[in-house]
C-alpha cells in the first residue's frame, strides 16, 4: 500500500516542498502545478488521477485547503512523507509570516504600512470573488444539475447575508440536497 | 458551535481572546466547520460571533495574508494570535487549525477508494461544492462594505476589485502578476491619499 521511497526520497520531498513554500503567494494551491510536475512527471511517485483526487478529497473535508499537501504526502509513502511535505510546505512560510507580522507591528502607524494594508484590500476582494466564481463554474456547468446548484448558491447567499447562522448548516443542506440527486 | 454569550451584534464592542487555549479552541472549531475552505467560517466566527476583529481589521489582515507566502488562513491565524500571546498564541492557533482536520482528511483518504463511486457520496459532494462557492461569494460581498472606510475611496476600490475579477476569473492571468502589479498600483494610490 505505502511504497518505500527511502531516506533520500524523503529528504528530496521535504526539500522540494520547502523550496515551494516561499513561492506560495496567494496560497499553497498556487504551487500545485509544480508539485504535479515533481511528484507525477519527474519522480513517478503518483499518477495524474491520484494527484487530482488528492486535491478533491481535501476540498471536501473540513479544514484549510492546504491539507491537500498532507494527502499528497500520504499517497506518496504514508505517515513519514506526510511529515516531509507538511513540514516542508509550512515551515518557511510560517517563520517568514511571523517575522513580517512583527516587522509590520513595529511600524503600524507609518504611512507605508497603512497604505500597504489599505491598497491590498480591493485586490483581496477581487481574488475572493474570483475564487467563488471558479468554484461555482463546475457546479453550474452541467445542465442536469444546474437548477439545483443555482438554488443552493442563492439560498447560501441569502442566509449568509441576512443571518449569522454557522455556514456548517448550509454545507449540511448542500450534502442532503446533493445526495437526493437534486444538485 | 459557539456559546450564546459570544453571539452579539455586529456593532458590539470588540473583545480579546482570553488565553492561548481559547485561541486553539476557536481556530479548531472554525477549521472543523470549514468545508471547501475555512475563510467564510473564519469571517463569521472571528468578526460576527466572537467579536475579536472588526470587518475592517479582518479584511486588512486577510489582505496581508494574501501577499505573504503560505496558506492565507494560516497566515491570518498567525498574525492575529501572535499579537495576543506571542509565539505561544501563534502556535496554539496554528495547531487548532491543522492537527485535527489533518487526521480527519487522512482518514477520509484511506476510506476514499471504497466510496468514490457511490452515487449518494458523489451527489453529496456536488451539493457541498455548490454551497462552498456560495459561501465564498457571500464573504466577499460582506467584506466589500469595508471599502467605504478605505483611504482609496469606494469607487476606486470597487473598480480595482472588478479589474482583479476580470484578470483572474476571465483572462486567467497568473496570480503572482495580478497581486504584484495590481497591488503595487493600489498601494501607490493609497499612499498618495494618505499623505
Amino acid at each position: 500500500m505505502t511504497p518505500d521511497i527511502g531516506t533520500a526520497g524523503l529528504l528530496g520531498l521535504f526539500t522540494h516542498f520547502f523550496m515551494l513554500s516561499l513561492l506560495a503567494v496567494g496560497g499553497a494551491i498556487s504551487t500545485a502545478p509544480d508539485m504535479q510536475r515533481y511528484l507525477v512527471v519527474e519522480q513517478h511517485w503518483l499518477t495524474d488521477a491520484q494527484f487530482s483526487s488528492s486535491i478533491a478529497i481535501a476540498q471536501a473535508a473540513p479544514g484549510p485547503n492546504v491539507l491537500f499537501v498532507a494527502v499528497l504526502g500520504w499517497n506518496v509513502a504514508g505517515p513519514l512523507s506526510v511529515l516531509a511535505t507538511m513540514a516542508g510546505c509550512l515551515l518557511p512560510s510560517t517563520l517568514f509570516s511571523l517575522w513580517a507580522t512583527r516587522w509590520g507591528e513595529q511600524r503600524q502607524g507609518s504611512v507605508g504600512v497603512r497604505a500597504l494594508k489599505a491598497g491590498m484590500v480591493p485586490i483581496t476582494l477581487g481574488l475572493l470573488l474570483s475564487t467563488g466564481w471558479v468554484l461555482a463554474l463546475p457546479c453550474i456547468g452541467k445542465a442536469s444539475h444546474r437548477t439545483g446548484a443555482l438554488a443552493l448558491i442563492a439560498v447560501t447567499l441569502l442566509v449568509m447575508m441576512r443571518t449569522r447562522l454557522s455556514p456548517m448548516w448550509l454545507v449540511g443542506l448542500g450534502a442532503a440536497v446533493g445526495a437526493l440527486g437534486w444538485a | 458551535m459557539t456559546s450564546p454569550e459570544h453571539i452579539d451584534h455586529p456593532e458590539a464592542p470588540l473583545v480579546k481572546p482570553a488565553s492561548p487555549r481559547e485561541l486553539f479552541i476557536a481556530f479548531n472549531s472554525l477549521a472543523l466547520q470549514g468545508f471547501g475552505g475555512v475563510l467564510p467560517v473564519a469571517q463569521t466566527e472571528l468578526v460576527e460571533r466572537r467579536r475579536w476583529l472588526s470587518r475592517e481589521q479582518f479584511v486588512e489582515m486577510l489582505a496581508l495574508s494574501q501577499v505573504l507566502p503560505g496558506p492565507n488562513i494560516v497566515n491570518l491565524a498567525l498574525m492575529f494570535s501572535d499579537g495576543h500571546f506571542g509565539l505561544r498564541g501563534a502556535f496554539a492557533a496554528m495547531a487548532g487549525l491543522l492537527v485535527l482536520p489533518m487526521i480527519i482528511v487522512l482518514a477520509l483518504t484511506a476510506l476514499y477508494g471504497q466510496f468514490a463511486t457511490v452515487p449518494l457520496v458523489s451527489g453529496a459532494l456536488r451539493g457541498m461544492a455548490a454551497v462552498a462557492a456560495g459561501l465564498v461569494i457571500s464573504t466577499a460581498l460582506k467584506l466589500l462594505t469595508t471599502l467605504r472606510n478605505n483611504p482609496m475611496g469606494r469607487p476606486l476600490g470597487l473598480a480595482f476589485a472588478a479589474l482583479t475579477v476580470v484578470a483572474i476569473a476571465w483572462l486567467r492571468w497568473p496570480l503572482v502578476w495580478v497581486v504584484a502589479g495590481g497591488g503595487a498600483v493600489c498601494v501607490a494610490i493609497a499612499l498618495r491619499r494618505l499623505r
